[in-house]
């Protein structure tokens, strides 16, 4: 088998075999499909990577009201026209660890509640000035002072004070977080000249990429920056990044070799996408979820009863089944899953169990009047179907729900965090700490659960400040139950990040902390 | 004064006060719709301050009527000032947007009219036999399918497929004319189909109208060939009608391609208003929506115009 395998990997390092073909010959030898894909991401990394072209993303989620502020980006093409221009102090890897780019070194303080990132030398922003603390701290304040607009002001909300020394930025938190450098990877906080206070979207940054043209709506480009300080990264000339919002017009750009790379693949058509010559299907489990979430604190579901109720009469299989298509796997009312690290995997799942259903029901003394759902297809792509099923299996159940569609326009200014009960998703967060600190503290903004349990904020701030890592697990986890028990939330469901690409992309890394390779797809590969 | 500059200056004035209540109405719609630009922009990751701080930076907090006049007296001006979303100039934007709109009605126009009113004379020409329903049936055929289905198909059969054109029409400055002309065939063609089958049965049935009038017979009766009596006798009485679904369907071109601009991703005005919308930027949404309604208006005062001069009554007052 050796033999066979080492002819294989050479037929890959020169590039005469496909991915494709290569986890189907492997999977016929009896090898996972896991351990097959990091041998070929090997044997095709072995071959090097190939300098120049322009690498070609059609995307969803553009308009021409776009801006390359990076305070304000909320969907997909700002998302990924941040990572072209602008680099973090630090990344997350796709393993979930953390790699330094724009800090050479993280180090904290025994109580984890003093922070200091040393800052590269030789990184230079776009406009030829160097990278400094001073330019970092900016950054930062940019994003958590008081008339910030970010979107990342949430998760900088912890900071007593930051400064800078030297090359050092140092951050004194208010209360010890372990988990810091993740919330420091976050997209919105791409380092800028002077922070970004004068011209926040001009697009200059310290990343591998070069603005050419900004067209919101339509298309970006993005040159290759000759003075960029990793020269293991970023291998193309040009980068596009095309608005492609229509979901068939986005496979027909990809199928008529127009784009490389496009996004959300709806699962219904990745299966006839990936039998189609010379294109392959990338996907990645995700901590991005689709869910229903019920009020806590509104009638009827202040009612832990009929929320375990609900919880029992929603079928999860079938949903992964008909709605993901297979590409995701079941959820188990929590917010997290194996994507986070120090998941707690022991955890039993919960079934689909219309007897216990019915049992918790009946206890709660709900009166037998319609609990009313209410749903859009923008909360998630098939969230009516979902509904639907849902609204099914709560039948049988003998549980009267009733499905009440909202239109999409307004749908979250209107209905979710507004409405007691409704569809929605959660894209996930690096660490167990960001979610549940995003959504499910008594005090979050997001709190679209209103599950507010003093018991459950100390023992998130008991492991956020927690450095022994099996004690932090074991914190986790009973977090994780009494979400699953006592939360307002039913999460059938964790979708996969569904991509597609040309042959001719290569050093794709299944990356499952976000979108296109958590938006480094442009750092990593190369055309063939 | 000389009727026909009388009814002109009518009709500008009443194009005037149209546009006015256009922009009054669509400035009212905006306020309805729910949710608000800032609300918008941050969509789900907004919290209560970071809104806060948009709406004081934006000034949403000032009083709606505010608004609307301090965009109206500089749209007098000539300033549509900045896109609240992004700070882009709106006169810039629109601009290229307008201009990659007019492209594509241009060239769909340029094939479609000459086509439409061609494709009428011929029907009327052989009415009642085999060309007449061809072209009949071909063109209802197009015009009653939806057209991003039509254009789905050729998507699917003539780029992926074929590989002739490409599925994406995206034109930027840096093409040629030809290269542009490549990428826009596609939604080109499928407009075409879209608005031909109205004007050629309005052709055919203005023509036929005027065909049953009597000076038609004398033409018929001096022994003019059936050709001769329908180009020289019949088709320039029915100048004004055609003239008018011409016009209409020119508009459409320029303010109802939405779906096509999706389907192609082609970057037209149609996107541009659709996108601002949906995230309540007010201003753009008044720059596009008064654009839109003086395209309609003035091109139905050309109708009007071309009618009042076709018409003799008119032209020579007792």
């Amino acid at each position: 088998m050796k033999d066979q395998l080492d002819f294989m990997t050479q037929s890959v390092t020169s590039g005469k075999m496909t991915r494709r073909e290569f986890m189907g010959k492997t999977a016929a030898l009896g090898i996972s499909a896991a351990v097959a894909g990091s041998m070929f991401a090997r044997a095709a990394e072995a071959a090097g990577p190939v300098k120049g072209g322009t690498l070609k993303l059609g995307s969803i989620g553009g308009g021409s009201t776009d801006s390359l502020d990076p305070a304000v980006a909320a969907s997909q093409v700002p998302y990924h026209n941040l990572y072209q221009f602008g680099e973090n102090l630090v990344n997350v890897t796709p393993e979930g660890g953390i790699e330094n780019r724009v800090a050479e070194s993280v180090e904290a303080s025994a109580d984890a509640k003093t922070w200091t990132f040393k800052i590269r030398k030789g990184v230079e922003f776009h406009n030829g000035k160097p990278v400094t603390a001073e330019d970092v701290m900016r950054t930062m304040e940019r994003h958590s002072n008081e008339d910030s607009k970010s979107g990342a002001l949430g998760i900088m909300r912890g900071i007593e004070s930051m400064k800078a020394d030297g090359d050092n930025f140092i951050v004194e938190l208010t209360t010890p977080n372990a988990d810091l450098p993740y919330l420091m990877a976050d997209y919105h906080l791409m380092i800028q000249p002077d922070g970004g206070f004068d011209n926040p979207a001009a697009g200059i940054g310290s990343g591998a990429y070069m603005l050419e043209a900004n067209e919101p709506g339509v298309r970006h480009m993005w040159k290759k920056n000759p003075n960029y300080w990793d020269d293991t990264r970023g291998h193309v000339d040009e980068v596009e990044i095309v608005v492609i919002n229509d979901a068939t017009a986005r496979m027909a750009a990809l199928q008529s070799g127009q784009v490389h790379i496009v996004n959300r693949v709806e699962p219904k058509v990745a299966g006839l996408l990936d039998r189609a010559p010379n294109l392959t299907v990338r996907n990645a489990a995700g901590p991005g979820h689709y869910v229903f979430i019920m009020h806590c604190d509104t009638a009827p579901f202040d009612n832990n009863e009929l929320r375990l109720a609900l919880k029992y009469a929603i079928n999860r299989e079938e949903m992964v089944d008909k709605v993901l298509r297979g590409y995701g796997s079941v959820g188990n009312d929590m917010p997290v899953n194996a994507a986070y690290p120090l998941f707690d995997d022991s955890i039993p799942q919960r079934p689909f169990d219309p007897a216990k259903a019915a049992e918790h029901y009946k206890k709660s003394g709900h009166d037998g009047s319609p609990i009313t759902l209410r749903v859009s297809d923008v909360a998630f792509p098939g969230a009516l179907d979902a509904a639907q099923l849902f609204q099914q299996s709560a039948n049988a159940a003998g549980i009267p729900l009733e499905l009440k569609r909202e239109p999409g326009d307004g749908y979250w200014s209107e209905v979710w965090n507004a409405q007691p009960f409704c569809a929605s998703y959660w894209g996930g967060r690096p660490v167990q700490d960001q979610m549940y600190s995003t959504a499910y503290l008594s005090t979050a903004d997001w709190n679209d659960t209103r599950f507010k349990r003093e018991d459950f904020d100390k023992l998130l701030f008991a492991a956020r400040g927690e450095l022994d890592e099996a004690k932090r697990k074991a914190l986790y986890s009973q977090m994780g139950m009494m979400v699953r028990d006592e939360g307002g939330l039913i999460c059938p469901m964790f979708n996969d990040f569904i991509e597609a690409t040309s042959s001719k992309v290569q050093g794709w890394v299944v990356d499952s902390t976000g979108d296109t390779m958590a938006g480094k797809w442009s750092h990593k590969c190369w055309l063939a | 004064m000389h009727p026909v500059v009388k009814l002109v200056s009518q009709r500008l004035a009443l194009g005037l006060i149209l546009l006015i209540a256009a922009s009054v109405l669509i400035f009212m719609g905006t306020l309805i719709l729910p949710g608000d630009v800032a609300q918008s922009i941050l969509g789900q990751s907004a919290t209560p301050e970071a809104l806060a701080n948009l709406r004081e930076e934006l000034g949403l907090n000032e009083p709606a009527i505010l608004r609307y006049f301090d965009w109206l007296f500089g749209a007098l001006q000539g300033d549509l000032g900045t896109a609240l979303t992004n700070g882009q100039d709106i006169a810039t934007s629109i601009g290229r947007r307008l201009g990659n709109t007019l492209f594509l009605a241009f060239w769909a126009a340029v094939i479609s009219v000459p086509l439409a009113i061609f494709l009428g004379l011929l029907a009327v020409r052989y009415r009642d036999r085999w060309p007449d329903k061809l072209i009949s049936a071909v063109t209802l055929a197009s015009i009653s399918i939806p057209e991003f289905l039509i254009g789905y198909l050729l998507i699917y059969f003539v780029a992926v497929q074929l590989g002739w054109f490409s599925s994406v029409a995206m034109i930027n400055d840096s093409m040629s004319l030809l290269e542009k002309l490549n990428a826009i065939a596609l939604p080109v063609a499928v407009l075409t189909l879209v608005v031909l089958a109205h004007m050629m049965r309005m052709t055919r049935a203005a023509i036929l109208n005027v065909m049953q009038s009597a000076y038609i017979e004398t033409a018929e009766l001096k022994g003019l060939s059936t050709f001769k009596v329908i180009a020289r006798h019949a088709f320039p009485n029915a100048i004004a009608p055609i003239v008018n679904v011409v016009m209409l369907n020119l508009a459409y071109l320029v303010v109802g391609v939405v779906v096509i601009e999706v389907v192609f991703v082609y970057p037209g005005m149609g996107q541009y208003l659709v996108d601002h919308v949906s995230k309540r930027d007010v201003p753009v949404v008044q720059a596009c929506g008064l654009i839109f309604a003086a395209v309609y208006i003035v091109l139905n005062m050309i109708a009007d115009i071309v009618a009042i001069l076709s018409n003799p009554r008119l032209r020579h007052p007792k």
